[in-house]
């Protein structure tokens, strides 16, 4: 059975409760952190371990913490990104209303190893309830003397808080999130500086994930060296994978990275295979911003090796054959699936999420979603597909934030292994696998 | 328009979370506190946030339009948002939406004549594995694996209660 990290005790009744956290060995890396190890060491530790940032770009953990500006004689922040919107993910989610105390007890240790006496985390206000469970956990934790002041005994002082959003994918780009922090529009600011030097309220901060943060009491109980023993090459210990899609077993699965993809997509451990017996089309392994790959290329490599879930095996190929393990939001297409749909779904999307600062993200997501409405309406041009293409790089690499990235990839990646699909769209529009649903917005005069 | 005293100290509370003078981060959850009493934000409403929180109108409103959660006309006693993107969509989304949009006999955006429901879509809820999924303010509570028969049962409990 493979190592559980994060989601060992999800399943213990009332584990909600910090009574039964506790019961649990929940809170002991507080203890341990506070009254045996320096800032230092525990940054240290983080970065032995190999910790990779879990919302999706993978950046060293400790490598993150090591460039918060601790010269600065303000303020130092932690701040938690728990804005989970990019479609295809609901790990964090399922984390936080299952094992809240878990994001808490991690909150107080990163902290620690911060300096940073005002914590916060800010999730999504579409997750009301959750923010509603964090509130109730927060408070229990300063009822035990783990928040406040003099945290047992130690003379560490930390106020931990819950911020809601109010709607916008946006705010999961870090300094856009800061910007919302700050009260203001979800506008991801240029960088540098970076927020290590310049973050919430021009004061040096570090932002992680609420995956990332879940595992560092762990690391700190058991050691960075244990932790990197677990995984494969760069991409140590575990991950959260949320699958969806056409999968007989949609949920929350915990690998040890490293796992064959064939061995989870098929597995009765974990997604159970292609649901209703159909055939596997396609997968978008981590999230909706990173390349689709056919059923070819998500089991092997173009290599002919064994795909695996990790960074470096999802990615091998780059974009021409391979993908990204981004967020661990791991949707599943099955024969049925209109790949067109599909990504004129996810490119108006990103157009309604774009933030606006941006004119090649502005425009260009709106572009490529009118566009491709009209393929998958039957009133596409052949050359609207090269058009396609032509806009996506147009857009790539030319924003402030990575959402004009997020939405080029979707449309490269799905033209160039699926012109064929593409392609009979606009020869034939009846092709269509998804004709059935062509009016199924046909009331709503503001969405195309 | 004046606050209660009561809603006033809860809003001292929220502004406690900042560090001195960065009272404007309390701005959304504020807003969110005014939605729930009120059911969306008026202008007036926003005006006596600004007027509480110290700061031009112009940075509530601003602020107000930009986050889809924040209603700024007046809905339905129930806003039923229903996930559209992708994931839902390849677990039957969309032809859910067609059907709530048949049953309520309104468009997406639109608020039936008894004033009961406002029918609005919402991009992905971190629900996608237990799609289709659609939520209800202001608690957000989801609603998830939908289907037609939970969706009537959904409705009728609603009409029921009012």
């Amino acid at each position: 059975m493979a190592t559980k990290i994060l989601l060992e005790h999800v399943g213990v009744e009332g584990i909600r409760a910090i009574d039964t956290y506790l019961a649990h060995g929940g809170y002991r890396s507080v203890g341990k952190a506070l009254k045996e190890m320096s800032s230092d060491q525990l940054v240290e530790e983080v970065k032995t371990a190999g910790l990779r940032g879990r919302g999706g770009a993978g950046f060293p953990t400790g490598m993150k913490w090591s460039f918060l500006d601790k010269k600065s004689e303000n303020p130092r922040y932690l701040v938690c990104n728990a804005d989970e919107s990019e479609p295809g993910t609901f790990k964090d989610r399922y984390l936080m209303e299952r094992i809240p105390h878990l994001l808490i007890e991690g909150m107080i240790t990163a902290s620690y190893a911060l300096g940073a006496n005002t914590s916060y985390i800010y999730v999504r206000g579409e997750m009301m309830p959750v923010i509603r469970l964090l509130e109730k956990a927060i408070a229990e934790a300063y009822a035990k003397g783990y928040l406040g002041k003099n945290i047992l005994g130690s003379g560490y002082n930390l106020d931990l808080y819950v911020q809601p959003g109010g709607g916008a994918y946006i705010c999961g780009e870090e300094t856009a999130l800061l910007e919302s922090l700050e009260g203001k529009r979800g506008n991801p600011r240029n960088k540098p500086p970076f927020p290590a030097v310049s973050g919430l309220y021009g004061c040096p901060t570090v932002i992680n994930n609420v995956e990332t943060i879940a595992s560092v009491p762990w690391i700190v109980n058991n050691g960075g060296a244990a932790y990197a023993s677990i995984g494969i090459g760069k991409s140590t210990g575990t991950k959260l994978i949320s699958a969806c899609g056409n999968i007989r077993q949609p949920g929350v699965y915990e690998i040890e990275l490293g796992l064959p993809v064939e061995e989870f997509l098929y597995s009765d451990v974990y997604c159970g295979g292609i649901a209703e017996g159909r055939e596997l089309k396609a997968v978008v392994p981590g999230g909706s911003s990173v390349p689709i790959l056919p059923k070819e290329l998500i089991l092997k490599t173009a290599a002919g090796e064994p795909r695996l879930m990790s960074y470096e095996s999802l990615a091998e190929g780059g974009f021409v054959s391979g993908s990204m393990l981004g967020s661990g939001g791991f949707i599943v297409f099955d024969d049925r699936a209109c790949i067109v749909r599909n990504l004129w779904n996810f490119t108006r999307f990103y157009h309604h999420e774009s933030c606006g600062q941006c004119s090649p993200c502005r425009e260009g997501t709106g572009w490529m979603a009118k566009v491709l409405h009209r393929i998958e309406h039957g009133h596409g041009k052949m050359s609207d597909i090269d058009l396609l293409v032509d806009v996506a790089k147009h857009i790539e690499g030319k924003t402030i934030c990575p959402l004009g990235d997020a939405a080029a990839w979707p449309v490269g990646s799905a033209i160039r292994h699926f012109r064929d699909e593409f392609e009979a769209h606009v020869k034939n529009p009846d092709s269509c696998l998804a004709k059935h649903l062509h009016g199924a917005y046909a009331h709503a005069a503001s969405i195309m | 328009m004046e606050f209660s005293q009561e809603i006033k100290r809860e809003f001292d509370q929220i502004v406690a979370r900042y560090p001195q003078g960065r009272q404007k981060s309390g701005l959304l959850p504020i807003l969110h506190r005014v939605q729930e009493e009120y059911g969306w934000l008026s202008t007036e409403a926003m005006n006596a946030v600004a007027g509480y929180l110290q700061l031009n109108p112009i940075e509530v409103y601003e602020v107000a339009s930009f986050y889809t959660m924040f209603h700024l006309r007046p809905v339905g006693k129930y806003v039923l948002e229903v996930c559209r993107t992708g994931p839902c969509c390849l677990v039957g989304a969309e032809t859910l939406l067609q059907y709530l949009q048949r049953k309520l006999n309104i468009g997406i955006g639109e608020t039936t004549p008894d004033g009961l429901f406002t029918l609005k879509t919402v991009e992905c809820l971190a629900s996608c594995g237990t799609g289709p999924v659609l939520q209800i303010g202001p608690e957000y509570l989801y609603h998830e694996q939908l289907t037609e028969q939970k969706l009537d049962q959904l409705i009728d409990s609603l009409r029921s209660k009012s």
